[in-house]
């Protein structure tokens, strides 16, 4: 572009922009009867513009001679931004609504950036984005300029009409979820009930979520995980399953948190809490992030031995996993801020470094009761596992702590330390590519709306994508293609993603899409999204004839196979052999959140009640009993109902089939988070086994 | 001709910089003169005043300055004198800055305006110094301590000749008096831009100054320094100088001996007294008698003298606002003084240098008595002075080009009628000191510097930036603030809102106290005396807390300042930069699931007003959607706050306050163990503090009782122990460890920049701890020394 700038000298910019200038005004008025939405514009615009420019380059200085030559400055910069600001001029002008206003466009030249920057502010803007950013970031981009083929083909075009009657219906049953969910974290937030919590803080302590802000980054985000754990799972109340894990930043390094609650049981381990533990040492293991154990438990809950001691995903794979995650060279540090007893004693021994605090950190495998039981020695807990005793004689702890924050302090210093320790690669080629971040044209709180408060009622998933993506550019791959099952290329906050979205019933086509398209990211190292919304395959004889099991099964075998990091988000039904295709929880997805109107079954409540009611009917025919329309009804709700229940969103987070239900608004900034967390590994080659052709 | 062709390298030199308009006249015989003509309008007088555009005319009617600017550029030619040949020995084209900070930076600045080279010299602790890095070559000459480095003239003689420099400006200060020095200038053959070393003698001896003065007819202070001490004599001495008198011991100082005589009756009584007090306290009795002057001002004109024997003045300055007898505001011109007044000064002030054959530039210091309106030579400096900007001001004179080229053996380049006096200009000093504390000198590390930004009306000299210390070896003056306006009004506006500009964070300085000083309606009305801080020191310096009966509280404005100080903070932090991924999880976001995070932030307030307790700020955080963050304190109620960082340097912000859009600037640092944030916001400078936790981490003293966690706001001291009110030397220790002191006995003394101060006893008890040598460096609130009290331990 500079060297044709520089031999065509003046004249040539005077005619790019006049003759920009008509095409412009040509393509705009077909939008002006359209009366289009203008949250389509600015990317329509810059198309035009750059359509124009690359037309207009031969013959360049054959015609127009003259016109406008007087006012071009010397340098080549401000020709081209003349033309730029003139170019968004006009598409000011034409969001202001002025679109009588075409004879204005001629002066272009003249207006003064002053002018031109007034225009500006009036001008609405798209999602409280500034445009004027979003324009300079396109245009400025280093491989990408007025001259090049890179226009905004792949903008979603969005028709959604943010004051229709349904939207503003389906917005607010989303904030009636959403406010009971956030009503629900925050009883959870308060821990295991005001007096625990009084007792806890006069020992000058603090609660698991304050200990984790002190070890943040200032500020900095943290991603809290399963916070609805043990959502009335037990007879007891056990907020958040007795235990905080989430990730955050530490001097710039992320980190797995696992924060005992000891105002919950005496931070004891449930059943759940175990499990907990375990999905987020599990996932730490996989994003290789340090592990931080802020140790304040009692050990295993004695009640529920049975179901906490003996399997293998029990207690002891904690230290199990402590053991593996070092030796690959994940970090494992220990603050030991309360009781740490008896098999809870391994988690500093087994730690790479440890913290114990003064006073209130004790680290024994039997505690003075017990101690006094089996040998009548009498000795203090301080005495008898204090930070004094371990930090200078037994060598059971490495850094002795004066108080809590003096604890917290010393975590934040090892972290610092670690430098690259569980960092294998900082250069994979995913890291390598991603360019600046953009927000979506249109408002991610516009989900709200979208999502439909009657889980039959379909939607594109498209314009779920177009709300989370940068730009809300989506180069969609095999469009026309098996349409149930959507596709494509994006970038979240400049990282590129494939995505992979439902868009109804999964077909034999829409399952070789799939496949076809995940192991083009396999290949490509892009990480997968699957925003699933699937009732199933389609059934049917024809269905079968065309082999969709096999199809199905390719999907499966690819989504099972492929070697990059994987997130997935329910954001409507999650049902039937679609779970799997979709990369479910037995898949192990990074991550897998849910939106608060998701649903979880083996199939829709309504198909449950309609295939037992049919079974109920043929055995009750066999047995000759009489039934009922009104019983069969009664018998189809109370299946109805069960299904429900059990496919809630809150049900399965309690039960941690998930990492956490998610406001749909806050998908975007979710994603980014979790894709930063998993990029934290190596790219890994991926093999497929056989699939059945 | 050496002459004319000495002018045309001048006028060549203005050409190439285009700053400073050619002489006219000697351009007559030159090609050139049409194309100079042409551009002359335009020129600029330097980079002090860099905004002059050179392309448009339009601020000849914005900036009346320019006009005179233009008539001062006759007569720049040894052809105008009387014909007395100079011999020429070089042309000045290197120059030597025996000198540091602002008035190096300063006297570099002309010197490549005229395409003059330049040498800096340094000392250790100016290894990084502005004026170093501006110079085209810097050579070290040795350590800190000014003695042996600023103060050693044969060491910057002999690096002058190292160098191949022609001249050397002493600058103020060091040698710029040295007698000595110039004359081995001379005799080395190097050009000493300043006096003659004849009259530097001259004026630095005080009474052969004053002796001289009388001679030539100008006004000294009346009275009687002679030895006959009989009472009626003096009497009859006391009649002709006209009372009131002041009597002094001749050994006098310290107020000691000294007796204001109003009329005749009480001569003798007060003679007498005053002769005991001093009898008793020197062991002399003689005294001498003065005119006493009870409302003096001080007013000192600006004279320049050239080798040819012309002199003119520049119009005079006030400097009457002083404290420890240091100017720290200064104008031109005087206010409330007549044209005649001025000319009958300005006469005196260069009849005095004639009467020494003086050259270069000189300041005549008189002190004016505000009731009578008399006028007396007090002393002359035989330098450029630190205020000579207010002069170059009103005058649109380049004082220390002017020096340049007369060292070079130019003729003056105005006559007396052509000097103009164009609206009025001031300056203000900006000190690092501690005001509280009686103006002590302050010392540390400029962590956050931003002056106001400079204009043909706003002038920032400075010898320092961001980052810099001022050290406790040199004066402790930060910058110079110069402003000019059409009036004394216009520019006392144009001072104060300058004032309000200028940020500096790191060490206490004067800035608020300039502020109140030139906001104050006695200083308005230009009602200035040398005693107009005294006079008015309840309204100008805060109420220290142990004066005060109140209980400190907070007031509202500062926590509303805390609030935005902290808003502002999060908001810098939150600006996520534009590398998407990489940098989501160290934004300053807040982002949790599922609700919104909230932190509690206690702050420390450190009032302005030094050396009070911090109070405590408590504030509720909470960072909500889209940028929002809500801060609560028990004052100021819940306000919400978005904003965005400014381009710039990162510390300029503008916040939405509610329904009101305000810039802001944010500076925040560590200093040992403590986090800073200072926050300029309309007229205030707040600063807050965060302590930060100490912990006892040596593990072994974990059985010892000692205060383990505490979040420590001072360093561990006992009732007795005595903090250094000041970083400075140790240069004196009265009392060793064990020795028995009683409450107000002298311990030691320090030395700070040109001041000793005296570290007493607290207390009654023994000195312990004192683990100080002479000659040891203390930093600020370092524990000296401790009393403890004997009467415990009997």
């Amino acid at each position: 572009m500079a060297q044709i700038l520089q031999r065509k000298s003046n004249q040539w910019s005077c005619y790019l922009r006049e003759e920009w200038i008509t095409s412009v005004y040509a393509l705009i008025a077909p939008g002006l009867n359209e009366g289009s939405s203008s949250l389509g514009i600015p990317s329509l615009l810059h198309r035009n513009f750059v359509r124009g420019g690359r037309n207009l380059v031969p013959g360049a200085e054959a015609s127009r001679s003259g016109s406008n030559g007087g006012n071009i400055a010397g340098d080549l910069d401000s020709k081209i931004t003349t033309a730029t600001r003139g170019y968004q001029y006009h598409a000011f002008r034409k969001y202001s609504s002025l679109y009588c206003k075409l004879g204005t466009f001629s002066r272009v030249g003249d207006l003064s950036s002053n002018h031109f920057l007034a225009d500006l502010a009036s001008a609405p803007t798209v999602h409280g984005v500034d445009i004027k950013k979003s324009f300079y970031n396109v245009f400025n981009s280093r491989r990408r300029n007025f001259m090049s083929m890179d226009h905004e083909l792949n903008v979603l075009k969005d028709d959604v009409k943010t004051g229709s009657e349904i939207f503003v219906k389906n917005k607010k049953a989303m904030e009636e979820l959403l406010l009971d969910l956030q009503q629900k974290v925050e009883k959870v937030r308060l821990g295991g009930g005001v007096k625990a919590v009084e007792r806890h803080k006069s020992r000058k302590k603090y609660l698991p979520r304050e200990r984790i802000d002190y070890l943040l980054d200032p500020g900095s985000p943290f991603l809290e995980l399963s916070q609805l754990a043990g959502h009335e799972l037990y007879t007891d109340d056990l907020p958040s399953g007795g235990i905080v894990t989430g990730i955050g930043s530490v001097h710039g390094r992320l980190c797995m948190f696992v924060a005992n609650d000891p105002t919950v049981k005496g931070g004891t381990y449930y059943p759940i809490t175990v499990k907990k533990h375990l999905r987020a040492q599990e996932i730490a293991s996989q994003c290789n992030l340090p592990c931080i154990y802020l140790v304040d438990s009692g050990g295993a809950n004695l009640p529920r031995q049975a179901e906490v001691f003996p399997d293998r995903d029990h207690f002891g794979r904690i230290f199990y996993n402590q053991a593996r995650m070092s030796e690959e060279g994940i970090p494992q540090i220990a603050l030991v801020l309360g009781s740490c007893t008896a098999g809870g004693a391994y988690v500093p021994a087994m730690a790479d470094e440890s913290v114990i605090v003064k006073g209130n950190g004790t680290i024994f495998l039997a505690g003075p009761p017990l101690v006094k039981a089996a040998t009548g020695e009498e000795v203090s807990a301080e005495d008898l596992g204090g930070a004094a005793l371990h930090c200078k004689i037994s060598g059971v702890s490495d850094h002795f702590a004066t108080d809590e924050l003096h604890a917290l302090a010393i975590g934040r210093k090892i972290v610092k330390n670690i430098h690259f320790a569980g960092i294998t690669n900082r250069s994979s080629p995913s890291n390598v590519m991603s360019e600046e971040s953009r927000d979506p044209l249109y408002s991610p709180d516009e989900l709200h709306g979208i999502v439909p408060a009657d889980a039959r009622i379909s939607y594109d998933i498209r314009s779920v994508i177009a709300r989370i993506v940068d730009g809300s550019e989506f180069d969609e791959f095999k469009k026309l293609y098996g349409s149930t099952l959507v596709t494509g290329f994006a970038r979240i906050m400049g990282q590129p993603v494939g995505i992979v979205g439902n868009n109804g019933i999964l077909f034999t086509e829409s399952a070789l899409k799939g496949a076809h398209f995940i192991q083009l990211c396999a290949q490509r190292h892009i990480p997968l999204i699957f925003l699933q919304n699937i009732t199933g395959f389609m059934v049917g004889s024809r269905s079968e004839a065309s082999g969709i099991a096999k199809a199905g099964a390719k999907m499966v075998m690819a989504v099972a196979c492929a070697k990059v990091p994987k997130i997935t988000i329910v954001v409507g039904g999650s049902h039937g052999a679609g779970n799997y295709g979709m990369c479910g929880r037995a898949y192990s997805p990074n991550f897998l959140f849910m939106w608060p109107n998701a649903r979880i079954s083996v199939m829709g409540g309504a198909q449950a009640a309609g295939v037992l009611a049919q079974v109920e009917r043929d055995k009750r025919r066999r047995d000759k009993t009489e039934w009922s329309e009104e019983e069969e009804e009664k018998f189809k709700e109370k299946v109805m109902q069960g299904y429900d229940r059990e496919g809630h969103p809150y049900y399965a987070s309690a039960r941690l089939w998930d990492d956490g239900i998610i406001d749909p608004a806050d998908t975007r900034r979710v994603l980014a988070l979790c894709l930063s967390a998993s990029l934290q590994t190596s790219p890994k080659e991926t093999k497929y086994g056989v699939f059945r052709m | 001709m050496g002459g004319s062709g000495n002018a045309y390298r001048w006028a060549l030199a203005a050409l190439g910089n285009q700053t400073r308009p050619a002489p006219l006249r000697l351009l007559k015989s030159t090609q050139q003169r049409a194309g100079i003509c042409s551009i002359l309008p335009l020129l600029r007088r330097g980079e002090d005043h860099n905004i002059l555009d050179a392309t448009s005319n339009k601020t000849l009617s914005v900036l009346p300055l320019i006009g005179y600017r233009l008539s001062s550029t006759h007569n720049f030619s040894s052809s105008s004198t009387q014909g007395e040949e100079i011999p020429k020995a070089k042309y000045i084209k290197k120059i030597l800055i025996a000198n540091r900070g602002e008035i190096a930076c300063r006297v570099i600045k002309t010197a490549k305006k005229l395409g003059v080279r330049t040498v800096a010299v340094y000392s250790e602790g100016d290894r990084h110094a502005k004026h170093v890095t501006m110079a085209d070559e810097a050579v070290f000459i040795g350590p800190a301590l000014a003695s042996a480095s600023y103060l050693d003239g044969s060491k910057i003689l002999a690096t002058a000749l190292a160098t191949g420099a022609d001249a050397i400006h002493p600058g103020y200060g060091f040698l710029s008096e040295s007698s000595k020095f110039a004359e081995l200038c001379k005799q080395k053959g190097v050009i000493f831009i300043g006096p003659p070393a004849d009259a530097i003698r001259a004026m630095g001896d005080k009474s052969v100054a004053k002796s001289l003065m009388s001679a030539a007819g100008v006004p000294v202070v009346p009275g009687y320094h002679g030895e006959d001490q009989n009472p009626e004599l003096l009497q009859a001495e006391a009649n002709r100088i006209s009372y009131p008198v002041l009597i002094k011991a001749t050994q006098g100082g310290g107020g000691k001996g000294m007796r204001i005589v109003h009329n005749e009756a009480d001569f003798l009584e007060s003679l007498a007294s005053a002769q005991r007090e001093s009898q008793a306290a020197f062991g002399d009795s003689r005294v001498l008698i003065e005119k006493y002057i009870s409302r003096p001002r001080h007013i000192e004109v600006q004279i320049f003298a050239d080798k040819h024997g012309n002199a003119v003045h520049l119009n005079e300055r006030d400097c009457s606002v002083q404290r420890r007898h240091q100017k720290i505001i200064e104008e031109a011109p005087a206010p409330n003084i007549t044209p005649e007044f001025r000319q009958r000064i300005g006469q005196a002030a260069v009849d005095a240098a004639k009467a020494v054959g003086y050259v270069s530039a000189g300041t005549v210091e008189f002190i004016v008595d505000t009731i009578s309106g008399d006028f007396y030579f007090m002393e002359m400096n035989t330098r450029l002075q630190v205020e000579h900007p207010v002069t170059e001001m009103v005058t649109g004179q380049d004082l220390v080009e002017w020096q340049i080229r007369v060292a070079d053996g130019e003729a003056l380049p105005l006559q007396q009628s052509e000097v103009k006096l164009m609206g009025h200009s001031f300056e203000a000093r900006i000190y690092a000191e501690n005001v509280p504390k009686g103006f002590l000198p302050a010392a540390g590390r400029l962590q956050h510097y931003s002056p106001p930004s400079a204009s043909p009306t706003v002038r920032v000299e400075t010898g320092v930036g961001e980052g810099d210390n001022v050290s406790v070896f040199y004066d402790p003056m930060i910058a110079k603030l110069v402003v000019w306006g059409r009036d004394r009004s216009a520019a006392l506006t144009k001072l104060i809102d300058s004032l309000t500009k200028f940020q500096i964070a790191g060490l206490p300085t004067n800035i608020g106290f300039l502020k109140t000083l030139a906001s104050h309606h006695a200083f308005a009305a230009g009602d200035v005396d040398t005693h107009f801080i005294d006079r008015f020191k309840t309204d100008l310096l805060p109420v220290t807390q142990s004066d005060s009966i109140h209980e400190p509280s907070l007031p509202k404005a500062t926590q509303y300042g805390a609030a935005l100080a902290a808003a502002a903070s999060v908001i810098k932090s939150r600006q996520e930069r534009p590398d998407g991924l990489n940098s989501i999880w160290s934004s300053g976001s807040g982002f949790r699931l599922n609700h919104l995070y909230t932190r509690m932030l206690h702050l420390d307030w450190r009032p302005e007003s030094g050396d009070s307790t911090p109070l405590p700020v408590n504030l509720k955080l909470t960072y909500e959607k889209l940028g929002n963050i809500l801060v609560e304190g028990d004052k100021v109620g819940k306000i919400a706050v978005t904003g965005k960082q400014l381009p710039g340097d990162g510390s300029n912000l503008r916040l939405n306050v509610e329904e009101k859009s305000v810039p802001v600037s944010l500076a925040q640092f560590s200093q040992g163990n403590t986090s800073h944030i200072h926050l300029w916001e309309g007229d205030h400078h707040h600063h807050f503090s965060v302590p930060v936790p100490v912990h006892d981490t040596d593990e072994s003293q974990e059985h010892k009782k000692s205060s383990h966690g505490r979040h420590e706001r001072h360093p561990a001291q006992g009732p007795g122990a005595v903090i250094a009110p000041m970083a400075g030397r140790v240069v004196k220790i009265f009392a060793a460890n064990g020795t028995r002191v009683k409450k107000g006995d002298s311990i030691l003394v320090l030395e700070a920049m040109k001041m000793e101060h005296v570290v007493k006893a607290p207390m009654e008890g023994v000195v312990k701890g004192a683990e100080l040598e002479i000659g040891q460096q203390v930093t600020d609130s370092t524990v000296l020394f401790q009393i403890e009290s004997w009467i415990h331990r009997v």
